[in-house]
């Protein structure tokens, strides 16, 4: 067990190298400097500011250099906010992003667990169909739909919830971004477990255990629920990336003080170090939680480990 | 065949038709502005049929104008996709051994990234050029069709036709292009369907978020995100392309869904 946890957190390391590796190249590959402006600075002081941020070394001194600031936790300054370092900025902003992300994944499985294992039981009966009928259009409807169109029924037009963030208190203001942060992966989710669900039933120790005479919820609870689970588990790692993108959205449409905003707010003003951060802080993020999924499916299901 | 396939393959000619059409029928064009008459509501005296937004655009015009765009590019991206994915994957199955478990140990590696920021990096660094676009939503998209390629190319290698053109001596391009490929353009075709829902997604993704398509074009995540300002005093500007949009994309899916279990492919969620 000890041995494949240790394979596995080996294996992780590449593809971290290789996603900051591709953003590093992309950003210095990129036409025109981070300070390049309408106004045209004189010679001298584009060298020292280039050389203030290191940016006359070569390339590869360059990307030593920031491998080197990433163990410490150093993501260099901020090319935009003046006196901040980018690993300040995503200190002030991800308890927002955090806070919103894991009410919606909670919020996720548990809707979603429940209503694929509800359109499991029934199985091609008319609930079965309104259920996953929802799902699809849940999966097809893209985040960027949902959130303004839930933002004008609840918040415009029926005034039930607050629409903005800054404005409103309490835990009013949470609910609309969680509900659409959640929603795609309920569908999703739904999908999932219903299909693990049905194949599950289908199998020899459940009519074992139903001709023993256990009630279908106690053979679902007991017996079915550990199993089916496992593909859920598996789609973690994705639906963690999933949030992480949706919440670029939601937030910049709630207007919430996160991660997902500062990264928009940095795309649009070119700020390249921030960016770079960000995307490096969320790669390690989904590496990292990839490597939790993979290390817990191989205790939870022996099989994997000696494959 | 399934009703739904044929309800979401009508519908998408339908929405096919009216992007091509309905531009040049509509008296109004895209890009005249018109301050007397914003954010006017939908009408059908006017040939208004879409309303306004808040510069006098005719909707309508611009919702088509958008679709043509969104279409395009998830259509180009596709097929750059289907391109790489393709290749990658018959090669891989093909070969097998070493150079297959190599090659996809990278994929696996590829499914891991963050994909959605990397283009977004990309788009910040290389000026939202057009192009790039295509490329950078094609060089997502290719993994999964690679890995199902591989899968079916594993098993196509194994059957007698193939060991039969080995044993008189063709080539291996050769076996590829004549026995490989042919047998794969029915899961290909299943795929491409499939693909392109995904490639609306991210093209209308980074639309909306100002990070795509540039004005005056358009496109229909532009259009969302233009009736997002828009949302308080005329509702209309925001739903009727982000309906169009849904519609479009639940087709996409219900068609590729339908198809997938009509050749039984490979049952998934």
């Amino acid at each position: 067990m000890l041995r494949y946890a240790l394979l596995r957190i080996l294996g992780a390391i590449p593809t971290l190298l290789l996603v900051i590796a591709l953003a590093f190249l992309m950003v210095h590959a990129a036409p025109g400097g981070p300070f390049d402006d309408e106004r045209v600075l004189p010679a001298d002081v584009a060298a020292n500011i280039e050389s203030a941020y290191r940016l006359d070394d070569p390339l590869p001194q360059q990307f030593l250099a920031y491998l080197s600031g990433l163990v410490r936790f150093d993501l260099g300054p901020s090319y935009r906010y003046v006196g901040y370092t980018v690993a300040e900025l995503i200190a002030i902003a991800l308890p927002y992003s955090l806070q919103l992300g894991i009410m919606a994944m909670v919020v996720a499985l548990l809707l979603g667990v429940s209503a694929g294992t509800f359109a499991a039981l029934r199985q091609d009966t008319v609930l079965d169909r309104v259920v996953m009928g929802f799902s699809m259009t849940g999966i097809s409807i893209p985040i960027f739909v949902i959130a303004p169109v839930l933002a004008l029924l609840f918040a415009v037009k029926l005034q039930w919830l607050p629409a903005g963030w800054s404005g409103a208190e309490g835990a009013g203001r949470l609910v609309l971004p969680v509900v659409t942060l959640a929603l795609p992966q309920i569908a999703y989710l739904a999908r999932l477990t219903r299909a693990s669900m049905i194949e599950v039933l289908g199998s020899d120790f459940i009519r074992t255990a139903r001709a023993q005479g256990l009630g279908m919820p106690r053979v679902v609870r007991v017996h079915a629920l550990k199993p089916a689970m496992l593909p859920v588990l598996s789609y973690l790692g994705p639906a963690v990336a999933a949030i992480l993108t949706g919440s670029v959205v939601v937030e910049e449409i709630f207007g919430i003080p996160g991660l997902g905003q500062l990264f928009v707010r940095g795309a649009l003003n070119r700020d390249y170090t921030l960016v770079l951060g960000i995307v490096v802080f969320y790669a390690a993020l989904i590496v990292a939680l990839n490597l939790v999924v993979d290390i817990l499916y191989a205790v939870i299901d022996p099989r994997v480990r000696y494959r | 065949m399934s009703r739904t396939v044929k309800l979401s393959a009508g519908l998408l000619l339908v929405v096919a038709v009216m992007a091509i059409a309905g531009p040049w029928v509509s008296p109004h064009d895209y890009l005249t502005t018109n301050l007397d008459s914003t954010l006017s509501p939908p009408s059908v005296s006017g040939q208004r049929f879409f309303g306004t937004d808040d510069l006098g655009r005719d909707q309508f015009v611009r919702t088509m104008t958008g679709t043509r765009v969104t279409l395009l590019v998830a259509v180009v991206a596709s097929l750059v996709s289907l391109v790489i994915g393709v290749a990658y994957g018959a090669t891989a199955g093909f070969i097998g051994g070493r150079v297959d478990a190599v090659m996809m140990r990278f994929v696996d590696t590829l499914y891991a990234l963050p994909f959605i920021f990397l283009v977004i990096l990309l788009m910040v660094a290389f000026e939202r050029n057009f192009l790039l676009i295509f490329v950078a939503i094609g060089a997502i998209n290719w993994l999964d069709m690679a890995r199902i390629v591989r899968g079916q190319t594993l098993s196509l290698r194994e059957r007698e036709f193939v060991q039969a053109a080995q044993l008189i001596g063709v080539g291996t391009v050769g076996i590829l292009r004549r026995h490989i490929a042919p047998n794969l353009v029915g899961i290909v075709i299943v795929y491409l369907t499939l693909t392109i829902p995904q490639a609306i997604l991210v093209e209308s993704f980074l639309s909306f978020l100002g990070l795509g398509v540039q004005e005056p074009q358009t496109s229909l995540g532009s259009l969302v995100n233009g009736g997002v300002a828009q949302m308080e005093n005329a509702s209309w500007v925001l739903l009727i392309p982000a309906t169009w949009l849904a519609l479009v994309l639940l087709a996409f899916n219900f068609l590729g869904d339908g198809l997938r279990d009509y050749f039984d492919v490979r049952k998934s969620p």
